[in-house]
């Protein structure tokens, strides 16, 4: 019982910090203030989601939140690829 | 050996990575695991990559151990950083490195390295003229950290990549 | 399938190595909105991608392997994963804003090297 509320209220806690770093990357994310902030932004909200599901399948003690992070990773990286590439070629003088 | 199994490291990889997917390992998933890290290297042949060879296994774990210390130590230093509890004025800015290593593995390996420090950003390798541009977030002296990037790095790099 | 068959002390272990993380990742956070300019800023999330990724794929490897009384050690790949791909996606970015900045003519811009 003691470890089960251990593990409920720190995990519970961590969770929570990881879910103020989505929101401080997310402020970034909208303020800008040029293009590239807000890509970093996005990217950190990526991680930060990421590590919020690896903390949540450690609450829940389920084996499924690992795929879940594992495509969540996947999407960041591919999604902020796409964005940074994007900003060389898609703006601005060629 | 090269006709059966064209990249032997990749191999390992990736039974190893099938292998740790579907955790208990039993002879079905062992034998996929085999299947797929003998077949799916063929793939790589359509991008012919260039030849990698890799010695001196001592100076790979003596590198590996010096990045692990020095990501540790930069992540406490950048947190530092970050939360102010630095006294005294901090300087931020870019360092022009002039390297030796020429080998592409070993310069992406170094960019990998250098970028998953913090405090440190690869920002451009100029091929032609070997020289490096760096962002340091804590720059309190440039010579300290062409050393340290040539010392710990750049030199076991060469060793490993000849 | 809860949490609650693993004993206090591995209880404890995994609650330090999970919030140590996650405090490293809060920092980066932070860092983003603290810093001034985009090339200090590129710095910061490396921390929650670096330490504080290790120590919760740590955190997960030590419960799951307890609770289910075998070495699981698929979250590895998450961090092999993170650690290849994070590089890729920062010199990216600085290579990009390196470009807009230097096209733009920008004070701030990277002197050539």
């Amino acid at each position: 019982m003691s470890a089960a509320t251990l593990l409920a209220w720190g995990l519970g806690l961590a969770q929570g910090m990881l879910v103020l770093a989505m929101a401080l990357a997310a402020w970034r994310a909208l303020r800008g203030p040029r293009a590239q902030d807000r890509v970093l932004g996005l990217d950190t909200v990526y991680l930060n989601g990421m590590l919020a599901i690896m903390v949540h399948g450690l609450r829940t003690g389920s084996g499924l939140a690992f795929e879940a992070a594992l495509v969540v990773a996947l999407l960041g990286f591919a999604a902020t690829l796409a964005l940074a590439k994007f900003l060389m070629q898609g703006e601005v003088i060629q | 050996m090269s006709r059966l199994l064209p990249h032997p490291l990749l191999s390992l990889a990736l039974a190893a990575m099938w292998g740790l997917l579907n955790a208990p390992v039993t002879p079905a998933t062992a034998l996929l695991a085999g299947l797929v890290g003998w077949l799916v290297p063929f793939v790589m042949r359509l991008l012919r990559p260039g030849a990698v060879r890799v010695r001196a296994p001592g100076v790979i774990l003596r590198l590996a151990g010096t990045v692990l210390v020095d990501v540790v130590r930069s992540n406490i230093d950048v947190a530092r950083v970050i939360l102010g509890l630095n006294a005294g004025t901090r300087r931020t800015g870019f360092v022009s490195i002039p390297l030796d290593l020429r080998n592409p593995t070993g310069l992406a390996v170094l960019s990998i390295i250098v970028t998953g420090t913090p405090g440190t950003l690869w920002v451009q390798y100029d091929s032609g003229t070997g020289r490096l541009l760096l962002h340091v977030l804590d720059l309190t002296d440039g010579d300290a950290w062409v050393r340290r990037i040539k010392d710990r790095y750049e030199r076991p790099l060469m060793e490993i990549f000849s | 399938m809860t949490g609650a068959d693993v004993p206090v002390w591995t209880a404890c272990l995994v609650v330090v190595l999970a919030l140590t993380g996650a405090g490293f990742s809060l920092v980066g956070a932070i860092g983003l909105v603290r810093l001034r300019t985009f090339y200090e800023r590129v710095h910061a999330p490396t921390l929650g991608a670096t330490l504080g990724m290790a120590l919760i794929v740590a955190a997960s490897i030590l419960f799951f392997s307890v609770a289910e009384g075998r070495l699981v050690l698929r979250d590895l790949l998450i961090g092999v994963f993170l650690t290849v791909t994070t590089p890729v996606t920062l010199i990216l970015l600085g290579r990009a804003a390196t470009y807009r900045d230097r096209a733009e003519g920008n004070p701030d811009a990277p002197p050539d090297p």
